[in-house]
C-alpha cells in the first residue's frame, strides 16, 4: 500500500444531486442534533458514488461545508480509510486481496494476470480506460479464496485461466456475471465433496 | 480523596486525575511525547506505558483514569522492557541526524531515547522520508523526524482554534500536513514550535543560529503588548537569538504570541547607537557631551510651558517616573502617555485595568465585548478567552464588529444604541445577563476613542453596580488596553485631563503649543513637525527619530532592568538581558546627565531608589507579580449618550504595532504573508 495521492485534475465544484441529497438528509437524521459531523463517513461513500467512484477535493469541501467541520478533518478521513478513492478508477473497478489465506491459494497470480492485461501500475487506468485495479487487504471471503472485487461483486475461488476471462470481458465491456468459479453456493462445500453430518447443523 | 499505590507507596489523588498525573503526585518520571498538560489526551505514542495490577498488559498512563485501589508499578523489567520497545519503533523511522538537528540539546526524543531508549536498533530496512511542507515564514519543517504525537494538530484546534494542521493518511504514509501548504492563519502558531518534542518543526529565524547550551538565559516579561506576558530571554553576547514562553498560569500559561517570539531579531537592526543631533537637515553623529549640551540650551531657552513630554508603548515604570521628577524639576506640566484621543478616567484603579484578572475569564458565565479586538489587542487573552468557550461553552457577545476572533460570538449590533439597550435591559441579552452570575464585560480601547467614550465607560460600571455585577468576589468591569506602558502612566499620573477636557496635550500638539518636544520612545504619536525642537530618546530610528532635532540613544526592553503594568495592574520585573548598543545610555542616567548639566545636580543616585520610589506611587500595589488590591466600589456620575455613534473596532496593525516589530524583518515576512493571502484570495 502506498500513500493514497490526490488526483491532479480536480473539478472545480461538487454538489450532490437532488436524489442523492434527500438520501443525505435521510442519513443526518440518524445522528442526534449537534453530532452530524458523524455523517462524514456515510456523506463520503455517497460522494465517491455520486462521482464516477471517486471523490474530488471539492466534494471534501463541499461535505466539510455541509457538515459544518474544518476541512481539514474530512480530508483527514478520506485519506485514511482505504476505500474512498482519491483519484479516478476505471468503470471496472478490480480490488484484489492479497492477505496470507488468498495469497497461499494463489492471489500473487491473479495480480500478476492484471499487470499484463490492465495497468503495469495499480490505480491507474487501462489503455482503454475501461478499468483500473488495486491490490486490497482482506474482503472477508477467505472461505472461497483467491477472490476479487469488481465493483460491488465478489468473483470468488479464483484461478489463473478464469481470472484472464474475465479480465477480459471487462475490458471489452461485456462482464460475466459474478460468481464462484468452483460453482460453489456461497460458502457452501462443492458438490462432489461429503458433507459433514450429512449436511445437518452440528 | 481515593488512593492510588504507586511502586508501593500509598498516594492520596484528586478524583479526575489520570494514572500519569497520579504518578506525577508520588514523583514518578514517566517519559511522554503526546501528552501535554494543556492539551487534550491523545495517548497515541505509548511512551508512558506502566504496570498495572491485575493487566495482563502494561497501560498507557495518560489516557488512564486513576482509580481507588490501583496498584501501579513503574520501575519493572516489564515497564522497561516496553519503554525500550516503543522507542525502537520511534526510532526505526526517525533520522539519526542530531548534530544538524535545531533541536538537538533540547529534544525530547533525544534525552528519553538516552533514558529510556536500546542501545541499537534492530531495524535493518531503509527508514521512510517524509517531504517537507511549507509552514509560513516562521515554522521551518522537517517533515521525516515527525513522531506523530500530535501535538501541533490539537494545538492548532483547541488552543489557537484555527483546525489547518491534520495528519493525513494512515500507518506508515501518516504525515501531519497543512492542507493548503501555507501559513497557520494565527497569532499564536509558533507556539507548534515549542511543542513538538523532536525536530519536525522548529524555529525558521531561529536556524542554526546557536545552540541551546550556548545560550545565557534571563527571565523577564513581555512589552509588546499590555499582557505582560512570562518570557525568557536566550541571548549570545548582544545578540538576543530568541524568545521562548515562560510557565505562569495566571497570565500567558505556556503560550506567548507570535510578536512576543519574533520580533526579537528587530533588536539587532535599525539602532540608535550614539547619540545624533540635526544640522542642515541632516542627522550627524555626535556624542553625549554635544548632545547633552544642545538639549540643556533649548530647555533652559524655552518656557517651561511650551515644553510638552510624551512616553512610548515600551517605556518601564521607572523610566516613566523618573521623566516626570525630571520634567516637574524643570516646571514643566504638559505630558502624556497616550498615541491616540484615548479616554481615561483615572479616578478609580478599576477604570482602567482589567479587573476580572485574566485567570478569572475562565470562571465566567458571559462575555460581552464593546468595541474592542482581543485577538489583536491582547492574543493570549484571546487564548484565555477561547479556552472558556471551548470549555464552558460560554456564550460571547459583541457590540462592534471584530471580525474573526476564533471563536463564535452573537453580534448585538455595531451602534452605540444597542448598548444603551443592554443598559436599559431593552436587549435580546438582558434576560440571559439577569440569569448570569459572573458575567465579563470588556471595554476595549476603539471603544475609549468614541465620543461617546466617557457614557461607556460611567455607564457600564454603572449598570455593573446596580446589578451586583461588582461585589467583592467579582468585578465584571475590565478595560483591554494595548500597550505595556499603559496601566503603568495611568498610575503615577503620567498624562493631562480635566474635568472637561481629556485631551489637553492632543489640543495643545494640535495647536501647535509646544516649542520643544521631548519624546520617549515614542513612535507612535502622530507629531505635523513645524518649527517646534524634537528631542528622541529611544532605542530604534523609527518615526519619531526621522523627525528628531536631537537624538539620545538607550537601551531597549532587553537591555536595561524596568518594571512594567500589566492591563490587569500586575507589576511584573523585566530584566536585562543584553547591554545596551554603543554608547546608549539607561534612560535613567539619560535625566541624570541633562539635570546634571542644567542645575548641577543628580536627580537620582541610583536605580533602586527609583523604583522604590515610584512604586510607592501606585495606588492599591500589592507585590511584585501579584494583582493589585481591591479598591471600595464607587458610582460614577451617569452620562448621556450622543445617539447614534457608530462603534467601529479599529483595526491595528498586528505585526508592525510598535519601533522593534517595525524593524524585525521576520515581522515584516509575516505581515506580508497575510497581504498575500488576501490579495489572491486562497485563506479562504
Amino acid at each position: 500500500m502506498s500513500l493514497k495521492k490526490i488526483h491532479d485534475h480536480q473539478p472545480e465544484s461538487f454538489e450532490f444531486s437532488k436524489s442523492n441529497l434527500e438520501l443525505v438528509n435521510g442519513i443526518l437524521k440518524k445522528y442526534p442534533e449537534g453530532r452530524k459531523k458523524s455523517a462524514v463517513m456515510p456523506l463520503l461513500y455517497m460522494a465517491q458514488r455520486q462521482n464516477e467512484n471517486w471523490i474530488p477535493l471539492a466534494a471534501m469541501k463541499y461535505i466539510a461545508k455541509y457538515l459544518e467541520i474544518p476541512y481539514i478533518k474530512v480530508y483527514e478521513v478520506a485519506t485514511f480509510y482505504t476505500m474512498y478513492n482519491l483519484a479516478p478508477v476505471g468503470k471496472y473497478f478490480v480490488q484484489v486481496c492479497t492477505t496470507s489465506p488468498c495469497l497461499i491459494r494463489g492471489a500473487d497470480k491473479i495480480v500478476k494476470i492484471c499487470k499484463e492485461k490492465i495497468s503495469s501500475e495499480e490505480n491507474t487506468l487501462s489503455k482503454n480506460k475501461l478499468c483500473s485495479w488495486l491490490e486490497v487487504e482482506c474482503l472477508g471471503a477467505c472461505v472461497n479464496a483467491p477472490m476479487m472485487q469488481i465493483n460491488n461483486d465478489y468473483y470468488e475461488d479464483l484461478d489463473e485461466k478464469n481470472t484472464l476471462e474475465i479480465i477480459n470481458s471487462l475490458l471489452q465491456d461485456r462482464p460475466i456475471k459474478p460468481k464462484s468459479f468452483r460453482n460453489r453456493t456461497s460458502t457452501a462445500p462443492e458438490k462432489d465433496r461429503p458433507i459433514i453430518n450429512g449436511g445437518k447443523n452440528a | 480523596m481515593p488512593k492510588i499505590i504507586i511502586n508501593e507507596k500509598e498516594i492520596e489523588f484528586e478524583k479526575g486525575m489520570t494514572v500519569l498525573q497520579a504518578c506525577e503526585l508520588a514523583d514518578v518520571e514517566i517519559p511522554r511525547f503526546c501528552y501535554h498538560e494543556k492539551l487534550s489526551i491523545a495517548g497515541n505514542c505509548r511512551m508512558c506505558l506502566v504496570e498495572m495490577e491485575k493487566s495482563s498488559k502494561p497501560i498507557a498512563s495518560c489516557a488512564m483514569p486513576a482509580a481507588e485501589g490501583m496498584n501501579i508499578k513503574t520501575n519493572t523489567e516489564f515497564v522497561k522492557k516496553a519503554r525500550k520497545g516503543i522507542m525502537e519503533f520511534l526510532l526505526a523511522n526517525h533520522p539519526l541526524d542530531c548534530p544538524v538537528c535545531d533541536q538537538g540539546g533540547e529534544c525530547d526524543l533525544q534525552d528519553q531515547s538516552l533514558f529510556y531508549g536500546f542501545d541499537k536498533s534492530r531495524f535493518s530496512e531503509n527508514k521512510r522520508e517524509v517531504k517537507d511542507k511549507y509552514m509560513g515564514p516562521l515554522i521551518k519543517t522537517q517533515m521525516t523526524r515527525c513522531i506523530h504525537c500530535t501535538r501541533c494538530v490539537r494545538f492548532a484546534e483547541e488552543v489557537a482554534g484555527v483546525p489547518e494542521i491534520g495528519s493525513v493518511g494512515r500507518g506508515e504514509n501518516m504525515e501531519i500536513t497543512t492542507y493548503l501548504e501555507q501559513s497557520m492563519t494565527s497569532e499564536l502558531s509558533a507556539n507548534v514550535i515549542d511543542l513538538c518534542p523532536v525536530g519536525a518543526l522548529t524555529s525558521k529565524p531561529y536556524a542554526f543560529e546557536a545552540r541551546p547550551w550556548e545560550l545565557k538565559k534571563t527571565e523577564s516579561v513581555d512589552v509588546m503588548d499590555a499582557v505582560g506576558s512570562n518570557i525568557r530571554v536566550d541571548t549570545y553576547g548582544w545578540e538576543v537569538k530568541r524568545i521562548l514562553p515562560r510557565l505562569n498560569n495566571e497570565i500567558n500559561e505556556e503560550w506567548i504570541s507570535d510578536k512576543t517570539r519574533y520580533a526579537c531579531d528587530g533588536l539587532l537592526k535599525q539602532r540608535l547607537d550614539a547619540p545624533y543631533i540635526k544640522k542642515n537637515g541632516k542627522l550627524i553623529k555626535s556624542n553625549w557631551d554635544e548632545a547633552v549640551e544642545l538639549v540643556t540650551k533649548k530647555i533652559k531657552s524655552t518656557n517651561p510651558e511650551k515644553i510638552g513630554a510624551h512616553i512610548g508603548d515600551m517605556t518601564s515604570i521607572e523610566t516613566i517616573f523618573a521623566l516626570k521628577t525630571f520634567l516637574k524639576n524643570i516646571n514643566c506640566n504638559n505630558y502624556d502617555f497616550r498615541e491616540k484621543n484615548l479616554y481615561i478616567n483615572p479616578s478609580d484603579k478599576e477604570n482602567y485595568i482589567f479587573n476580572t484578572s485574566i485567570q478569572g475569564i475562565e470562571e465566567s458565565d458571559l462575555i460581552l465585548l464593546i468595541g474592542c479586538n482581543p485577538r489583536h489587542e491582547a492574543t493570549i487573552v484571546n487564548a484565555r478567552i477561547r479556552k472558556t468557550f471551548v470549555k464552558n461553552k460560554t456564550p460571547i457577545f459583541s457590540v462592534g464588529n471584530s471580525g474573526d476572533l476564533t471563536y463564535d460570538y452573537t453580534l448585538l449590533g455595531e451602534n452605540i444604541n444597542d448598548l444603551k439597550n443592554i443598559f436599559d435591559e431593552k436587549s435580546k441579552i438582558s434576560e440571559k445577563l439577569k440569569n448570569s452570575k459572573k458575567p465579563l464585560f470588556i471595554i476595549g480601547e476603539s471603544a475609549l476613542e468614541l465620543k461617546n467614550a466617557k457614557y461607556i465607560l460611567d455607564e457600564t460600571k454603572n449598570f455593573l453596580i446596580k446589578n451586583n455585577f461588582i461585589n467583592d468576589t467579582w468585578n465584571a468591569l475590565n478595560i483591554l488596553t494595548q500597550n505595556a506602558s499603559t496601566v503603568g502612566a495611568i498610575d503615577l499620573g503620567f498624562y493631562n485631563t480635566e474635568d472637561k477636557n481629556n485631551f489637553i496635550f492632543f489640543d495643545k500638539l494640535k495647536n501647535k503649543d509646544f516649542k520643544l518636544l521631548y519624546l520617549v520612545g515614542s513612535d507612535n504619536l502622530e507629531v505635523k513637525k513645524s518649527d517646534e525642537f524634537i528631542i528622541y530618546q529611544g532605542s530604534h530610528g523609527d518615526k519619531s527619530a526621522e523627525i528628531a532635532d536631537v537624538i539620545l540613544p538607550s537601551p531597549s526592553y532587553t537591555e536595561q532592568d524596568g518594571l512594567f503594568e500589566n492591563l490587569e495592574g500586575r507589576i511584573q520585573e523585566c530584566r536585562k538581558a543584553s547591554y545596551p548598543t554603543n554608547e546608549a545610555i539607561e534612560d535613567w542616567k539619560i535625566f541624570n546627565l541633562i539635570n546634571n548639566s542644567l542645575n548641577k545636580s543628580d536627580l537620582f543616585n541610583d536605580f533602586l531608589s527609583i523604583r522604590k520610589l515610584a512604586l510607592k506611587e501606585i495606588p492599591n500595589f500589592s507585590e511584585i507579580g501579584l494583582l493589585p488590591k481591591k479598591n471600595k466600589i464607587s458610582n460614577q456620575e451617569s452620562s448621556v449618550v450622543i445617539s447614534g455613534e457608530e462603534i467601529e473596532i479599529k483595526l491595528i496593525d498586528y505585526y508592525f504595532s510598535n519601533s522593534i516589530a517595525r524593524a524585525s524583518k521576520t515581522m515584516s515576512d509575516c505581515r506580508d504573508v497575510i497581504h498575500n493571502n488576501k490579495k489572491n484570495g486562497t485563506n479562504n
